[in-house]
């Protein structure tokens, strides 16, 4: 079941430039869409969690417009054709 | 994503009306005023309130012009830089014959050439932590233009502490966000981003460039919310991040909670008082710093490194860690360049010599120090790099060419 992930600009250079992936997670939750997308884009998911495996606190993972850290995080379902989008903090301005 | 009806309702306007408007200010105002729901009592509001811009850069400078346009009656610019000739690219608020000159000062011009009613207060100092308070006081709602997470964490927290608005706006490259943190009403900026990055992972415009008009897009959506805010009308993107993306055309809202547990707007604040930004931030990683110790050489050094080079009495390889579009722009003679990335991740270390010394440089000796760490953690004890980095070489060796 395919899962597309919306890729934010400053972490495209992990997925050869492109603005989102499609990924077949092994199991249907965040946590396996992140492990998923890392395949595809190696190191993309040292970018999104920490080493503890914990999401960074820095950047918000949204599973159509609500944020799993209100939802159940890593464990958050996502069905098939979920919107999941990486939102990290930019300074620039 | 799916488009949302938006969720919030609309608040109290944050400023009474004055008390009335001349017969220049109706005629030059009238667009406003035929629209039912500015109409006389929003322009009043709008000649009444006072917004500080921080920063006259990519964002201020769109959102001074169309503030200033717009009749806010007070506003003020804090700003502390210069103007360059790179800024003109996108900081339109600024001219040709502006280089070199305050960028305060600059922008009070441009307001005043706008729009003679607004009454423009400069502050020309960097926002801190000492005054940060001070200033915001004197004003009804905050407009952030600022650069850096530093800055931005400041005034997030001043605005809490204070109770203003702050109308925020952030961008990089094709992509800009923008929300409204208002603790009182919603989230604040820790409730959204509860840490900053570390020093260097998050690279900045200066690093990896912006289009140019993307500071109007998201500028754009600042001042109007700016202006339903004074005015209370619609509903403020109190609660809701817009992720704007100018290579798909697209906006996106996504909910923004406030957050229990925040920092400084939660039900147990422990941060009650402002701190020490650059330190919450990190201006540099300790292990950059402690690897940057003692492996630090000075532009004067390399340039006479490179002629020693030249005549066969020295050798080592000249490493530029910034990125290509950098590099092709300006680079000192006799570099190679491996994007910091590529040290980060690993990538770099097997195209290094082991035979040779390793001398990096970046812009400013920041990203030089942190892959200077990595490659000082692979074994190469004598590696250096350069302080001050290509800013420096310009300014000291070759002042002739661009700084970036
Ligand atoms: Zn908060």
């Amino acid at each position: 079941m395919s899962v597309t992930v919306r890729i934010p600009t400053i972490l495209r250079t992990y997925a050869d430039g492109a603005s989102e992936l499609t990924v077949d997670p092994a199991t249907q939750t965040v946590a396996g869409v992140i492990d998923a997308l890392d395949a595809k884009a190696p190191g993309i998911g040292a970018r999104i969690l920490d080493d503890g495996g914990s999401l960074r606190r820095f950047v918000h993972v949204y599973i159509d417009d609500e944020d799993v850290r209100f939802l159940s995080g890593l464990d958050t379902a996502t069905p098939e054709r979920t919107v999941v989008s990486v939102v990290p903090a930019v300074a620039g301005g | 994503m799916t488009t949302l009806a938006p969720t919030a309702t609309a608040l109290p306007p944050v400023v009474e009306p004055a008390d009335s408007l001349s017969v220049d200010e109706v005629r030059r105002y009238s667009r406003h005023l035929i629209i039912p729901d500015v109409g006389m009592s929003g322009q009043k509001r709008l000649k009444n309130a006072r917004v500080l811009c921080i920063g006259a850069g990519g964002l201020g400078s769109p959102a001074l012009m169309y503030l200033a346009a717009a009749g806010v009656g007070t506003l003020g610019i804090l700003e502390f830089d210069t103007v360059d000739e790179s800024n003109l690219q996108r900081q339109i608020i600024h001219g040709q014959s502006d280089v070199g000159r305050s960028k305060a000062e600059s922008a009070r011009d441009s307001i005043r050439e706008i729009n003679p009613y607004v009454n423009v207060v400069v502050h020309d100092e960097r926002l801190a932590s000492s005054n940060a308070l001070r200033v915001l006081a004197g004003y009804d709602l905050i407009v952030d233009g600022t650069d850096n997470f530093a800055t931005r964490y400041l005034v997030n927290d001043a605005g809490v502490l204070l109770g203003k608005p702050y109308v925020w706006g952030s961008i990089y490259r094709f992509e800009g966000q923008a929300s409204v943190f208002w603790a009182e009403h919603g989230p604040c900026y820790r409730c959204l981003y509860p840490d900053p990055p570390p020093p260097g992972m998050v690279p900045s415009c200066a690093e990896g460039g912006v289009l140019g008009v993307l500071c109007a897009s998201i500028g754009s959506i600042q001042v109007t919310e700016a202006i339903k805010l004074l005015t209370g009308i619609g509903q403020p993107l109190v609660g809701t991040l817009v992720v704007y993306d100018a290579l798909a055309l697209e906006y996106r809202r996504l909910k923004v909670r406030k957050d229990p547990n925040c920092a400084v707007c939660g039900d147990r604040p422990t941060v009650t008082e402002l701190i020490d930004y650059e330190l919450f931030c990190g201006a540099i990683s300790t292990e950059a710093a402690d690897a940057a110790r003692d492996s630090t050489i000075s532009v004067v050094q390399l340039d006479q490194w490179l002629t020693e080079r030249e005549r066969g009495e020295r050798d080592f390889v000249l490493i530029d860690v910034r990125e290509p579009g950098e590099y092709e722009i300006v680079a000192i003679p006799g570099s190679v360049l491996i994007p910091k990335g590529r040290f980060l991740d690993g990538t770099a270390l097997g195209e290094l010599p082991t035979d040779r010394q390793v001398v990096l440089y970046c812009k400013g000796g920041v990203r030089s120090a942190e892959a200077l760490a990595v490659v000082k953690g692979a074994g190469y004890a004598d590696a250096v790099h350069v302080g001050g980095g290509v800013v420096a070489w310009v300014t000291q060796i070759e002042p002739d060419k661009p700084t970036d």
